[in-house]
């Protein structure tokens, strides 16, 4: 066991640092974006004299180097900054307190992190059970539809699948909403099926690549002598690869599970942005696109977060699957 | 309505709603109750209750035109009502206004409304430090007086007839005063609905206030819901499929799909938005005023109205005053493509042919590019060779507007001439994208100050008329073409024959005048 919490506290430091990196990456690239945030929320009106007065209160005019060390000593105490949508706004106001970036972010990564929980709870099974299906009658009819129809389905753009998905279950056949507007003090039931749609599409989108892993790694091991005993002994084929085939298997099919769950959180901003879902994807975009770089920062640290996270928790769980690797010599 | 064509219905000025062929009775009197959904784009997550920092659908239509009031009310025919002032008054000069307010009118949080709000609302705008878009209207206020509770006097440094129309603009929404932070913070105004929950850039629900000033005239639901949709197919999609009663901008591409709906209704409005090309009238070759005509008649207006505006919209005379204006010169010829007049001006200008740059980007509005593309081909008819710039959207505004010497460029419009002139045309100002203040411009500028002080409103039309001349023959901004504003209504929803022009969704304003079918 030792071995596996060094490897945590390993791989979280490197983690720290990858942050690191990543914050000053994002930090340069907003950067080097044409136009800033005062040049951009002024839009035409923009005359050179509110321009600078909203630099000079937002402090866009100090030199980048002191900017991000001045955002990195913040965030290294636990402060993510106001963004520059609330700062400029309380300027207006004269004062006062506003919201702070983790305050605007908090919700909207609720609302992600519940897209992406439906939509595990609805994909990881589904691609499980396909893959283990697939592997079981390989070759047949049912597994080359299978394959066609999730490749298809990952191969296609993503707005492309919502826009399918739209036509046939909320436009055609007034099942579902498009909208998923979804918001505080809403049951859980009303917003359970406004999620629905975009859970959906993701789970089309990720099931390919989960199912796929699975039926591959299952097949790999089929070949294994102790397959070919487990099999002598008249064992059925169902039963040889659940209880022999796939624990074995597992420490590949989490480690895809855990990407998958990655780009749940992290690979959604396209499909909020089609059903109008408020999570952190939107946020995002709405941010980018005003150069409001505390926000910007904070979602794509959130991100990098989530990615190195569940990476982290595949290898555990990969490591606590394989007794080979739990009980080293 | 079946046998006149959309072009003509624009052109007779009527700005009707185009209304779809359901046959849906229009009734007289709308009743009371139910609920009203409508799925907006324009809404940002800074959004929030200060009417300073708004600029686009969602916020107007919440603030403006739902929570708050302001003094006046630009009415659907484009005519001006009072709102929270009940009658004002001018001295004979336009310089001291008298407004004489509503009594008996309150906030939502029960505070009584009076003169102080009225002066400290207006205070917002002015600080030292204020970024406020209506600050160079207020500015022009030298003096506030609080004459009584109902009563107060403005004195403006020079003498404007339309200072009651400006009382109208969104920016200046009254805001109870000693309060105002808090009613920034929770939407606490005296409009018909009252803000039961806010989320900026996601969504604004509201529901009627109990006995408000404006009694059963107005403000017909129950409650409302606006929902924060910028994207365009998602608004459709919403509006198809029920979840919202109306949307604003349809998208002409799936256009079609909204016509054969049988539950959905089209609102077309010939509005002020105008699309522009300034010229830098300061710089060579544009400071001559025959190249300035060589130019306005080597482009295909009709041709642009066509393919950049897919029909939703009318052609433009180079003068910024639209239909919904109260003073639109409907008697001017039309600029008409003609390659001949073209060669014949820039003959006049000692020139054989003509080089220039274009400078274009979809940040001036959605097609700039493909405008200016068309008019590359129209001008080389007239010996003009165009060079098209495709400039980078991303700080276009501060980087190629008002900097480059021809750039495409856009204008929402105003509700008065004045108003209108004086953002974009008035010498000096700092919008004035054709820096149109030369020798060449001095009779429009000194009309424009006479007109602005005129209150006789004859005089106003010929003044008016003859500025809106001088700019299509001499002015230095190109303006192909006014872009109409098309929304659709689901018709559960009834609204009024008559919809505002000034701004999309009947200025904003359906909250107050739509009601339940």
């Amino acid at each position: 066991m030792g071995n596996v919490l060094s490897i945590v506290f390993q791989r979280l430091a490197l983690g720290l640092l990858t942050l690191l990196v990543v914050s000053i990456v994002i930090f340069v690239a907003v950067n080097m974006l044409p136009g800033d945030f005062a040049e951009l929320i002024l839009g035409q009106g923009a005359t050179p004299e509110s321009v600078a007065k909203i630099r000079t209160d937002l402090g866009l005019d100090q030199s980048l180097v002191s900017r991000y060390f001045g955002w990195l000593g913040g965030m290294l105490t636990g402060d993510l900054g106001t963004s520059f949508a609330q700062l400029n706004f309380q300027t207006n106001l004269g004062g006062g307190g506003g919201v702070t970036v983790g305050e605007q972010i908090a919700p909207r990564f609720a609302n992600t992190m519940f897209l992406a929980s439906v939509t595990a709870m609805i994909a990881v099974p589904i691609a499980v059970t396909l893959g283990i299906l697939a592997a079981l009658y390989r070759n047949t009819v049912f597994d080359r539809a299978a394959n066609i129809l999730t490749l298809s389905s990952i191969s296609s753009p993503e707005f492309f699948m919502a826009y399918v998905l739209i036509l046939f279950l909320a436009v055609l056949n007034p099942i579902l909403p498009s909208l998923s507007n979804i918001y505080e003090g809403m049951d859980f039931s009303d917003r359970l099926q406004k999620t629905l749609l975009p859970a959906l599409t993701l789970t089309l989108v990720v099931t390919a690549h989960m199912m796929r892993m699975t039926r591959a790694a299952i097949i790999n091991l089929l070949a294994s002598p102790y397959i070919e005993m487990a099999r002598l002994k008249g064992m059925s084929p169902m039963r040889v690869i659940v209880k022999h085939a796939l624990p074995n298997a597992l420490a590949p099919i989490i480690n895809v599970i855990a990407l998958n769950l990655a780009y749940l959180v992290t690979g959604v901003v396209v499909v909020e942005v089609v059903f109008v879902y408020p999570g952190i994807g939107q946020l995002f975009v709405d941010s980018v696109k005003i150069r409001d770089i505390p926000v910007v920062q904070a979602c794509c640290l959130i991100f990098a977060a989530a990615y190195i996270l569940l990476n982290l928790t595949a290898d555990i769980l990969s490591i606590l699957s394989n007794p080979r690797l739990r009980h080293p010599k | 309505m079946n046998g006149i064509s959309r072009r003509g219905l624009m052109k007779s000025g009527v700005a009707a709603g185009v209304l779809g062929l359901t046959g849906m009775p229009l009734r007289a009197a709308a009743t009371r109750g139910g609920k009203f959904t409508a799925g907006l784009s324009g809404a940002n997550t800074s959004d929030s209750w200060d009417s300073r920092t708004h600029s686009d659908l969602f916020m107007i239509a919440s603030c403006h035109g739902s929570v708050f009031d302001c003094l006046t009310e630009v009415a659907a025919d484009g005519s001006l009502q009072g709102e929270l002032a009940e009658s004002w008054e001018a001295s004979p000069d336009a310089k001291t206004w008298t407004f004489n307010l509503r009594t008996g009118v309150t906030f939502h949080n029960g505070k009584a409304f009076g003169a102080d709000d009225v002066i400290e609302s207006l205070q917002m705008h002015i600080g030292e430090d204020s970024k406020s878009a209506a600050k160079p209207i207020v500015e022009a206020i030298t003096e506030m007086k609080k004459v009584s509770d109902s009563q107060v006097q403005f004195t403006l440094a020079a003498g404007n007839a339309d200072f009651p129309y400006l009382m109208s603009d969104y920016h200046i929404c009254m805001y109870p005063a000693g309060q105002i932070e808090e009613a920034i913070a929770n939407g606490i105004g005296t409009g018909l609905y009252s803000v039961v929950s806010f989320k900026p850039g996601e969504r604004m629900v509201a529901k009627r206030v109990d006995d408000h000033y404006k009694g059963d005239s107005a403000g017909f639901f129950d409650e409302i819901e606006y929902i924060a949709i910028n994207d365009n197919n998602a608004r459709m999609t919403a509006l198809m499929t029920g979840q919202v009663d109306a949307i604003n901008r349809i998208d002409f591409k799936t256009e079609a799909l909204l016509k054969a709906n049988p539950a959905l209704r089209i609102q077309e409005v010939a509005g002020n938005q105008h699309y522009t090309f300034p010229m830098l009238t300061n710089s060579a070759p544009y400071n001559d005023v025959n190249v300035r005509r060589a130019i306005k008649y080597g482009v295909n207006r009709q041709e642009m109205v066509d393919k950049i505006l897919q029909g939703h919209g009318t052609v433009g005379n180079d003068s910024p005053i639209g239909h919904a204006n109260p003073y639109f010169n409907d008697e001017m010829e039309q600029l008409a493509y003609d390659p001949d007049k073209s060669k014949f001006y820039l003959k006049q200008a000692g020139l054989d042919s003509l080089d220039i740059d274009l400078s274009a980007s979809n940040a001036a509005f959605e097609g700039a590019v493909d405008a200016a593309q068309l008019m590359q081909s129209s001008m080389s008819a007239g010996g003009i060779n165009v060079n098209v710039i495709q400039e980078p959207a991303d700080g276009y505004w501060s980087n190629v507007w008002l900097k480059k010497p021809f750039c495409a460029s856009y204008w929402s419009g105003r509700a008065t001439e004045d108003w209108m002139f004086a953002t974009a045309y008035e010498a000096g100002v700092p919008w004035n994208d054709s820096q149109w203040d030369g020798d060449d411009s001095a009779r429009f500028q000194e009309l424009l100050l006479t007109a602005r002080a005129e209150l006789d409103s004859d005089k106003r039309r010929e003044q008016y008329f003859e500025m809106q001349q001088i700019l299509r023959d001499d002015g230095g901004v190109l303006i192909p073409m006014f872009a109409n504003n098309v929304q659709a209504v689901n018709n559960r929803i009834h609204s009024p024959e008559k919809v505002g022009a000034v701004w999309q969704m009947d200025n904003a304003r359906m909250s107050e005048r739509w009601s339940v079918a």
